[in-house]
């Protein structure tokens, strides 16, 4: 599944959005810069990853590899002549595009902070699941983390996975758009100033080529 | 630890921390002032918090069970972000109550992991 903003615009910008816990404190976010780019005149598109989101594929199926090509494919489907990536969502960016990475994570990072609810959640419930432990699990024969299941493929993967060497895109740091960022929030939220000056940043950029 | 937070090999510089990170480009550790500070910013960035309160904290505030912010998937975040800024790694056995019942007791802990690393 993909939301579009598509008017057929020569301006066509691919988001790949934040992933797993962020991805959902994330998405409001994510669309309010999308609204605010279609008032500028670009087009957007914010597909699902396989095994993410609405997608019906599983994610403890997945590799990076798949990601990366599915992430390759959408963005020749829909002409996408930029990309935005948002923290994890810097692993699968297609290198060949130009646009900006907000805020990137590795993948290792983004394993790290579901490893860590998990083992706090685990303790809570008088579990003896640890950072260690999990850790070995995942990558000998996956684990579910925070709700997520990754199986062992994707897990090794994650744990190596960085943006794709000579990605073309600019790096956008969140002390650029002011506050602190919506991922460390509890619940979903959003920022119209946030949301504002990420869309600036990149129309203004895209507009002007 | 099996995953351990690296400099971050994403395509040069250290993006994923960036401009939080309290380690220089030499990789030395950070003053105690500034692990005081960094962690009153992450406390603040985590909860929600007002900057003025939580310059209010001193070693005696209460944490875990003072704090209706503080619950425990916050304090996945705030452990996520501890390692991530002050460039330190969070073991299973750090975890216990103390470390959180106090402010104090928490800079404690990561003013000695800080130096550490």
């Amino acid at each position: 599944m993909v939301l579009t903003f598509d008017g057929g615009r020569t301006h066509r910008l691919i988001i790949f959005p934040a992933m797993f816990d962020e991805a959902n404190k994330m998405r409001r976010q994510t669309v309010e810069v999308m609204h605010r780019l279609d008032m500028s005149g670009i087009d957007s598109f914010l597909p699902d990853l396989p095994g993410c989101n609405e997608s019906r594929q599983p994610l403890e199926k997945q590799s990076l590899a798949c990601w990366r090509q599915a992430a390759r494919a959408a963005a020749d489907h829909f002409g996408a002549t930029h990309v935005l990536s948002l923290r994890a969502g810097a692993v699968v960016a297609p290198a060949n595009l130009p646009g900006w990475r907000f805020a990137p994570l590795t993948g290792a990072k983004a394993l790290r902070s579901l490893v860590m609810a998990q083992s706090v959640s685990a303790r809570e419930a008088g579990g003896e699941d640890g950072l260690e432990s999990l850790s070995t699990i995942g990558r000998k024969c996956g684990v579910q983390l925070a709700g997520w299941q990754f199986g062992p493929q994707l897990f090794n993967d994650l744990q190596q996975a960085v943006a794709i060497p000579d990605s073309q895109q600019a790096l956008v740091e969140q002390e650029q758009l002011g506050g602190s960022g919506l991922w460390l929030r509890a619940e979903p939220g959003e920022s119209p100033p946030q949301a504002d000056a990420l869309a600036a940043i990149i129309a203004m950029s895209m507009i002007s080529l | 630890m099996i995953i351990e937070p690296e400099q971050d090999p994403i395509v040069g510089n250290d993006e994923t921390g960036g401009n939080h990170s309290a380690s220089d480009k030499a990789g030395r550790v950070p003053a105690c002032t500034n692990v005081d500070t960094l962690l009153r910013a992450i406390l603040r960035d985590v909860l929600a918090l007002d900057q003025a309160q939580v310059d209010g904290f001193d070693h005696e505030t209460g944490l875990f069970g003072h704090l209706p912010e503080l619950d425990s998937m916050a304090v996945a975040t705030l452990f996520t972000e501890m390692e991530d800024r002050l460039d330190i790694i969070i073991e299973d056995e750090d975890v216990d109550g103390e470390m959180l019942e106090t402010y104090g007791g928490l800079l404690t802990f990561a003013e000695t992991r800080a130096l550490e690393s």
